[in-house]
């Protein structure tokens, strides 16, 4: 009896020293992987990293019922750091609404921002972007038996109404089509409340971007179809901290890499699914 | 009061009103039918699938919506004690301080070579609690949560936990408020206390911490106990403007995942959250009574509540201009 | 600061938003609440319970709920809430006349949730109201609605002015609330259109939005001030 309890108490010890030393050669690993005083190497030697995404966006970043965000944007950000060496569950997830995504990566409460983030020159002044990673393009969702509506030159009549979120890109995309934004236009927090509102026959078509609609449309589709004519093109950035350029470049080689061995694919299935068919190749813009 | 507006119901009234009764209820009941039922009952608003996550406990989903309930109702409540005690602290500190600069308003500084300087310190201290109050409780609790959210870090000041700036925004509101209340509470106890503190050689300050404020304090506490149900409704800002994850926050999150699983769950999440606030409220305000209750039995009459006490329990509640 | 110059036009338009809404609503608030008040002190049981019932419910539930309610619930039974579309009023209110129903419905939010605090400020008029005058009323002959009218309401609203007026000022104030549920021209929603969409920074068109709020609330408050002091003068002579 007695004997036993040493040899638990001995395989105990061992099992923690093992543990130890395996934690220890990890350690020496990424160290010597980054060049030091790099952003990959700090957070490698931390071991977690936070992780600006949203937790209300369908199919990228959705916080489930079970309170852990699921998504695209979240399969990649556990690519990137995977590659660093941290597990899923070291990432913090911190919600990053649209308004605030530039102000997180400024004050460091994240180290980086998967988000539907689309790349765009007044972003550059404040930010830096790896990517894209993504390219998405912004559609009209209407009701299955709508033929009214051919594309966003439609609402020009001033006749229909549509609806999106409000403070977002598509939401000011879709202004200059309209003949009067205060009795054409409707802008929700969020895009159930904008289905709702298309359901109960008070607006005629939701607005964002394609592949955000095509979820809700493969749900339910004998509900609503998509048109399925982008008229805008929205390349999905990461976005880091302004002029991080070493950063920046690991995230692109990254991302690259995983696009040849097949870790985007899975992200995709995992996520996408065949929504929308795999793109063939990514065109990541380095500057 | 109600009383002496009527004569108690006589015999014929009485048989009236059970005669009425009897004969609205089911005109009620077949409005309710027709318009709420009904129509509620073609959108498909009963559904099984829409309640059992919330009321059958064989549903997949029903241990993960209270839990995340439960999860949302705690932090509720911690953001809502960690305001009430800031504020509460912070509004005392102003209604001292309102009446003392009101007091020192009186003093010549003689003697002294910077007297006039101390009266117009005096004028622009005064000038500048006024000014703070009608600033903090004019503006909407939205504005200044969503200002603090957007703008405090921007000025170096930075939390990690977005309750902290849920915590300042109703605290800047509430403290105000609270003060108000407070201050109309001291202002309102009989001047007798004051003079009679004064004659054993109090100062002012003096008399306004040890004799009034404990007074006014409790004469007050109803109000503050309908400002503290204000406070605890709005909360439920934080979860809209900057995505807080207290009771209406959650629900909101729920309401988007189960989009996600193609389920328009919004209507029956929405009605119980509704009832679980109205049933919590109530309750503290039915505490509100009781201690109101106990209060005056022990010789405190409460004296009437100030305008800003209704300004404040009017106050919105929960919701949010927020946005993505 | 350039926004000031460059969109005063949307700063413009977000406050003509909230001021007609906190319009209607204060109407709507002060008739609806003036009724619910009367249900409340009501002879019959009955319709004292339906007063009651309505103050408990939409004084403890936030707004937000409410707000929910009317814009989703509402066209589920079948209302695009039409009946505020008034002849002549539209003309002067444009959003109240538009297909698009959230004005409408937001507004109806915030009447139903304001007429609670309307009847409970009014219920504090009413018992400020010296008991003698009523039944000074009473032996005279009067019937309760006589009673009511002309010698309770009028001396009771006299009483109810100082809370009213509170009661308006926090209504306008959560009439900010809209902004989340589909009303896109109110002063809170020039924030989102401003500082998330149009990168402006943030700090000028908060204050920008801020002054607009005050403008509205403190010359009331001041009003309310003075009258609650004239009120206080009155008393003590």
């Amino acid at each position: 009896m007695r004997l036993t309890r040493i040899a638990a108490v001995a395989l105990a010890a061992a099992l923690a020293f093992g543990a130890a030393a395996c934690g220890g050669s990890d350690d020496d690993k990424s160290s010597s992987k980054f060049a030091a005083g790099s952003t990959m190497e700090k957070l490698a030697k931390a071991g977690k990293i936070k992780v600006g995404t949203k937790f209300d966006q369908p199919l990228f970043g959705l916080k489930g019922l079970d309170g852990k965000p699921a998504g695209f944007d979240v399969e990649i950000a556990k690519i990137l750091a995977k590659e660093l060496g941290i597990d899923a569950d070291k990432i913090e997830w911190v919600e990053s609404t649209s308004k605030v995504r530039e102000d997180y990566i400024q004050q460091d409460k994240v180290d980086l921002v998967v988000a539907t983030y689309t790349i765009n020159d007044t972003r550059k002044e404040k930010v830096s972007f790896a990517g894209p990673y993504f390219i998405a393009g912004q559609d009209i969702l209407v009701k299955k038996d709508d033929t009214s509506i051919a594309g966003p030159e439609t609402f020009r009549a001033g006749d229909k109404k549509v609806c999106s979120v409000t403070g977002s890109t598509p939401a000011k995309n879709i202004e200059q089509y309209l003949k009067d934004k205060n009795t054409q236009l409707v802008l929700f927090d969020v895009y159930s409340k904008c289905l709702d509102a298309l359901n109960a026959g008070q607006v005629d078509a939701l607005t964002t971007d394609n592949v955000i609609l095509s979820g809700y449309a493969s749900k339910e589709p004998d509900k609503y179809k998509v048109l399925g004519q982008p008229f805008t093109r929205e390349p999905y950035g990461i976005g880091v901290k302004k002029d991080d350029k070493v950063f920046r470049d690991w995230i692109n080689d990254v991302l690259e890499a995983a696009f040849k061995d097949g870790r985007y694919k899975a992200a995709w299935d995992a996520s996408i699914k065949d929504l929308i068919k795999v793109p063939d190749a990514l065109s990541i813009q380095r500057y | 009061m109600s009383s002496v507006l009527y004569d108690s119901p006589g015999p014929r009234t009485k048989a009236m009103t059970i005669i009425g009764s009897v004969v609205a209820v089911p005109l009620i009941g077949l409005a309710v039918y027709l318009w709420i039922y009904r129509p509620l009952a073609d959108a498909g608003q009963f559904k099984g699938e829409l309640w059992g996550p919330i009321v059958d406990p064989n549903n997949q989903y029903f241990s993960l919506v209270w839990e995340r309930w439960g999860d949302g109702w705690l932090n509720t409540l911690k953001a809502a004690v960690l305001s009430i005690i800031a504020s509460l602290l912070l509004g005392s500190l102003i209604a001292l301080v309102r009446r003392e600069l009101r007091e020192l308003r009186h003093r010549r500084f003689p003697g002294s070579p910077f007297g006039g300087f101390g009266r117009f310190g005096v004028l622009v201290g005064r000038g500048l609690t006024r000014a703070w109050v009608e600033i903090a409780r004019g503006t909407p609790v939205v504005t200044t949560l969503y200002f603090v959210f957007l703008v405090l870090p921007i000025w170096g000041i930075d939390f990690d936990d977005r309750m902290w700036f849920l915590v300042i925004g109703l605290t800047i509101y509430n403290s105000v408020v609270i003060g108000e209340i407070i201050r109309s509470g001291m202002d309102g106890l009989p001047q007798g206390q004051d003079e009679a503190a004064r004659a054993v050689g109090l100062s002012t300050w003096q008399s306004s911490r040890i004799v009034m404020f404990p007074q006014a304090f409790r004469v007050m506490l109803p109000a503050l106990i309908s400002q503290v149900v204000v406070i605890l409704k709005d909360t439920s800002l934080g979860g809209v403007i900057i995505s807080y994850e207290e009771a209406l926050g959650v629900t909101k999150q729920m309401v988007e995942a189960f989009r996600g699983e193609h389920l328009a769950i919004g209507i029956p999440m929405y009605f119980s959250i509704g009832v679980i606030y109205i049933v919590v409220n109530y309750a503290l305000s039915k505490l509100a009574a009781y201690l109101q209750k106990r209060l005056s039995r022990r010789g405190f009459k409460p004296i009437d509540k100030p305008a800003t006490a209704l300004v404040a329990e009017a106050s919105a509640g929960a919701g949010g201009a927020g946005s993505l | 600061m350039e926004v000031f110059s460059e969109k005063l036009g949307v700063f413009w338009d977000g406050y003509l938003g909230t001021l007609q809404m906190s319009l209607l609503a204060a109407i709507g608030a002060l008739i609806l609440g003036g009724v619910v008040a009367v249900l409340r002190i009501a002879p019959l049981p009955p319709l004292r319970g339906v007063g009651t019932a309505y103050v408990t419910i939409f004084r403890n539930v936030p707004l937000t709920v409410v707000m929910f309610f009317t814009a989703f619930a509402l066209p589920l039974l079948g209302s695009n809430a039409g009946f505020l579309k008034i002849p002549g009023l539209t003309s002067v209110i444009k959003p109240l006349g538009t297909d698009l129903p959230f004005f409408r419905f937001a507004t109806i939010a915030l009447t139903v949730y304001t007429a609670a605090f309307v009847c409970e400020a009014l219920r504090s008029g009413i018992g400020a109201v010296p008991p003698g005058q009523a039944e000074a009323a009473r032996s005279l002959g009067l019937t309760f609605g006589q009673n009511l009218r002309h010698i309770v309401l009028p001396q009771a609203w006299k009483y109810a002015v100082v809370p009213l007026g509170s009661v308006i000022i926090a209504m306008i104030k959560n009439s900010a609330l809209a902004a989340a549920f589909g009303v896109i021209v109110t002063l809170m929603g020039v924030v989102d259109e401003l500082v998330s969409q149009e990168y402006y920074d943030a700090l000028p068109v908060f204050l920008g939005v801020v002054v607009g709020y005050l403008t509205m609330t403190i010359p009331l408050g001041l009003a309310l001030d003075a009258v609650e002091r004239s009120q206080k003068k009155a008393v003590r002579r």
